[in-house]
């Protein structure tokens, strides 16, 4: 199975981001490099907005991902309430 | 409750799906008295074929509203750091003067074909006969235009304390290292609408943008650049969008027709060589042109080539897509290129825009250690070298000018990856004319289309013709590069770069 991955820039929301993230993807492994954190998984990685809601204390939209990302890698899935990558094998 | 609010509570009943749904498929019409092939005449000529555009996707399904709301936000930020980074006297905080060096070649190297991706996505996006793929063009037309302006204004910031930067768009088609990435663009502009997008959407973007902007800009914070991090950050939040258009592509254009295999088969191969090539300019910048280091160039492309390349042509097999071509080459010269580039530019630092400088002794302590293969065997006894004649006073320059590989246009510098102290030479002759080569790939995408190549723009021929003024280099470099020569070029030692750095910050 290949890594799926995405980075966000370290900023105030990204960090509720990676939180999130960390909680739906236990198996997930987050790499802070300089100005930027990486979070990659084997074979599949979600993002939900219930849970970055949850975090950040306020609503937050699906597309708001956008202003924080770097990069990412894997088939991307995207609806109102997550994102997700994933490789087909 | 105003009109407003209750508009937007009316439009967010949509969903996702089915707002980029309305914006992709009822924004398209029959054409009634035209000839559908005469609207889009260049859908056909490539041998692409299209059975049904409404089976485009773009997974984040982003609307003009969204589009519209979310980058003026991201240009809110952005400009609020380069105002912040402006007032603070930002340039001050670098690590070294010398890493400015590495952002003279991103503006002039890399800036300007942010232009021409600019007109290569606004001229692609007219050509195609679905909305989706329209639309997700006219964005992508957008973004790039963003990021050529926001990169000028954050390094104007620069322009105003060091050499080098006053006249990027005049040596853009003019300088001879330039021409590396500006005839990469150059060629997939002349290409066809369908290979374009393979090569900038899929190839660059999506296989090789990752290696430019990632690790350079995360090199750029680490080096105290705050105006460079954010542009880079703020360009690569386009670019996650953009990958993702690029494998989107891929995707659609395998699954319409099996026909369109070899042909994506062939641009893949093409386009991930001439990439690699182009990208020998960022692995020097990131093995010697950032005093502090994030990651070697061999480990960036370890963790953005294969492993992530490796997984996306996993996914790919299924379509019948393998590895690029030459991608086993290019694993072997990952331990080469940068040490390579970099010696070609130092000998050469008299006709470059930028300065050169021999890594100091922890560098070469660096470089030792992250190519323990290579470095210590290859190259850095040139450098022992190198620093034995500079200290004699006899700083090295070469006086003769390069000869260019036809394709890539890249000076004659690679050498062959089983005998790194041969220089790799490849010649054809076509209609009675002999061209060189850098390498195999460069030969075969010649050999593909020579009727094309044969117009290549060499600088270092247009030079010896006489066409770029002259007689002598000093003149070329001046009068038609616009160098301020013996300011903008030479050596960082004793440069007026160095001089105002230490009276800044009260060094002798």
């Amino acid at each position: 199975m290949s890594k799926v991955y995405l980075a966000l820039q370290d900023n105030d929301e990204a960090r509720y981001i990676v939180e999130a993230i960390e909680e739906d993807n236990p198996e997930s492994t987050i790499i802070h490099q300089p100005a930027m954190i990486r979070i990659e998984a084997e074979g599949y990685l979600v993002v939900k907005r219930e849970t970055v809601e949850e975090k950040m204390g306020r609503d937050w939209d699906m597309q708001e991902l956008h202003l924080s990302l770097i990069t990412l890698g894997g088939n991307v899935d995207e609806d109102d309430d997550q994102l997700s990558l994933s490789w087909n094998e | 409750m105003n009109k407003n609010k209750v508009t937007t509570m009316a439009a967010k009943k949509l969903s996702l799906k089915e707002k980029y749904s309305l914006l992709t498929r009822d924004l398209d019409w029959e054409f009634s008295y035209q000839d559908r092939k005469d609207a889009f005449p260049m859908e056909e000529f490539e041998g692409i074929k299209i059975t049904d555009w409404s089976k485009w996707e773009d997974p984040f399904r982003l609307t003009m509203d969204a589009y519209w709301k979310y980058q003026a936000e991201k240009e809110k930020k952005l400009y609020a750091i380069l105002d912040a980074f402006a007032q603070n006297n930002g340039h001050l905080n670098v690590s070294d003067p010398r890493y400015v060096n590495a952002i003279k070649l991103f503006l002039t190297g890399i800036s300007p074909q942010e232009y021409q991706a600019h007109q290569g996505f606004a001229h692609i996006g007219r050509q195609y006969g679905g909305v989706g793929a329209r639309i997700a063009c006219q964005m992508q037309s957008i973004d790039e235009l963003r990021h050529v302006q926001t990169q000028v204004h954050a390094m104007s910031q620069f322009n105003k304390y060091f050499d080098g930067f006053q006249s990027w768009s005049n040596m853009q088609d003019r300088v001879w290292y330039l021409s590396v990435p500006t005839s990469f663009f150059h060629d997939a502009r002349s290409a066809g609408p369908f290979e374009f997008l393979v090569a900038i959407g899929f190839s660059f973007e999506y296989v090789l943008t990752n290696l430019l902007f990632v690790p350079f800009m995360s090199g750029a914070a680490y080096n105290g650049d705050m105006a460079t991090v954010t542009f880079g950050f703020s360009a690569q939040s386009d670019e996650a969008r953009h990958m993702t258009l690029g494998l989107e592509v891929i995707k659609f254009l395998l699954e319409q027709h099996e026909d369109n295999v070899p042909i994506v088969q062939k641009w893949i191969d093409k386009w991930f060589w001439r990439g690699t090539r182009l990208l020998t300019l960022v692995g020097m910048m990131m093995d010697y042109m950032l005093p502090n280091k994030v990651m070697s160039w061999k480990e960036a492309w370890e963790v953005y080539f294969e492993e992530a390349g490796g997984a996306l042509f996993k996914d790919l097999a299924r379509y019948g897509i393998t590895m690029p071509k030459y991608a086993a080459l290019v694993e072997k010269e990952k331990e080469h290129i940068s040490h390579q580039a970099w010696w070609t530019f130092y000998t050469h630092g008299h006709a470059t825009g930028f300065h050169t400088w021999i890594p100091t002794d922890e560098e070469l302590d660096w470089l030792s250690e992250k190519y323990p293969e290579t470095f210590d065997k290859y190259y850095r006894p040139r450098w022992e070298m190198a620093k034995k004649l500079e200290a004699e006073g006899k700083r090295f320059y070469t006086k003769a000018l390069p000869q260019l590989c036809t394709t890539c246009q890249i000076p004659m510098l690679f050498t062959e990856m089983d005998d790194p102290t041969q220089i790799a030479y490849r010649d054809t002759v076509y209609n009675g004319d002999r061209y060189h080569f850098c390498s195999d790939g460069c030969k075969d995408i010649f050999h593909d289309e020579p009727e094309k190549y044969v117009q290549s723009w060499l600088p270092v021929h247009q030079i010896l013709q006489g066409n770029c003024g002259g007689p002598g280099v000093e003149q070329v470099l001046s009068d038609y590069y616009h160098f301020n020569v013996g300011a903008d070029n030479m050596d960082m030692k004793g440069s007026p770069d160095e001089k105002r750095w230490k009276q800044w910050k009260g060094v002798a």
